[in-house]
């Protein structure tokens, strides 16, 4: 869906340059530039339909969809999980976290691997980290996007397949990634 | 990736420390998401991939999405029990690798 919209906007700019183009090539040059740029701004919005219309329709990645294809079907267990996020980020570009996920990481029993969500970035990912019981602790510190106010997810997976999840909700006083 | 990415651990460092490994690289981070100018998409590229290998084994990874900030910054911990060499690799979407080096002796 998300991908049809934005298609769709570039297909309307395109056609509106065009049409500004055409009408001012019109004053410069007369009537055969006017026929002509019209044919093109008709033509424009054609070119990305088509172009879009074979390629199979792309999953859209939600982050619930993530979150199904993280955790499969194992179980979601207790544990101790501790995300340290600011409660109101003020830059959405860059809004430090550190998480610490209570394991002995030793071979027997350790933590695989750490997955970072959000729920209203357009593309929900932020990172999955993977350990190993050389690291002593799982921890791990980093810096994310948010485009907006939302929540955070984070999943951890131990060895033995366990899953252990927690969720916070972040202000963002000034969104990521302007266009 | 213009400039020497970083890694910054603990100046001393006994045996069966737990440190904390902090890596810093540049890069755009583009997320495939915004649009130039004249309104044509601007292709992803970020640094997709992160390995960190200690002693020639690797200790940690990490798969990287574009919701990580530009100029990545990364903290993992590391059990160090044999003084040895850190070795740090970044990958982008165009295929380009830096790879970077800190010795670990034990005091």
């Amino acid at each position: 869906l998300r991908v049809a919209v934005s298609g769709r906007r570039t297909v309307l700019i395109g056609g509106a340059s065009a049409f500004v183009l055409g009408g001012l090539l019109a004053r410069v040059a007369g009537a055969q530039t006017v026929t002509q740029s019209l044919a093109q701004a008709t033509n424009q919005p054609g070119v990305p339909a088509t172009a879009a219309a074979p390629a199979p329709a792309p999953t859209v990645v939600t982050w619930e969809s993530e979150m199904k294809r993280i955790l499969a079907d194992g179980q979601v267990s207790e544990g101790k999980l501790a995300l340290d996020i600011p409660e109101m980020a003020e830059n959405g570009n860059t809004v430090p976290f550190s998480v610490t996920v209570e394991s002995p990481m030793t071979a027997e029993s350790y933590v695989r691997s750490l997955h970072i969500l959000t729920t209203a970035n357009p593309q929900p990912l932020v990172a999955a980290y993977r350990f190993t019981p050389d690291n002593g602790v799982a921890h791990v510190a980093s810096r994310m996007r948010l485009i907006a106010t939302q929540d955070v997810i984070i999943i951890a997976e131990t060895q033995q397949n366990a899953f252990l999840v927690a969720r916070r909700t972040v202000k963002v006083a000034i969104g990521c990634c302007g266009n | 990736m213009t400039t020497r990415p970083r890694i910054i651990i603990p100046t001393t460092i006994k045996a069966n420390d737990v440190i904390e490994v902090r890596t810093l690289i540049t890069h755009v981070m583009e997320t495939g998401q915004r649009k130039d100018r004249d309104g044509q998409p601007i292709p992803r590229n970020i640094i997709s991939t992160f390995k960190a290998r200690y002693r020639d084994k690797l200790v940690f990874t990490a798969d990287l999405h574009p919701g990580t900030s530009a100029n990545p910054f990364i903290a993992f911990n590391l059990k160090v029990s044999e003084p040895g060499e850190l070795q740090v690799e970044w990958t982008d979407d165009k295929g380009t690798s830096v790879v970077e080096k800190s010795a670990i002796l034990l005091s």
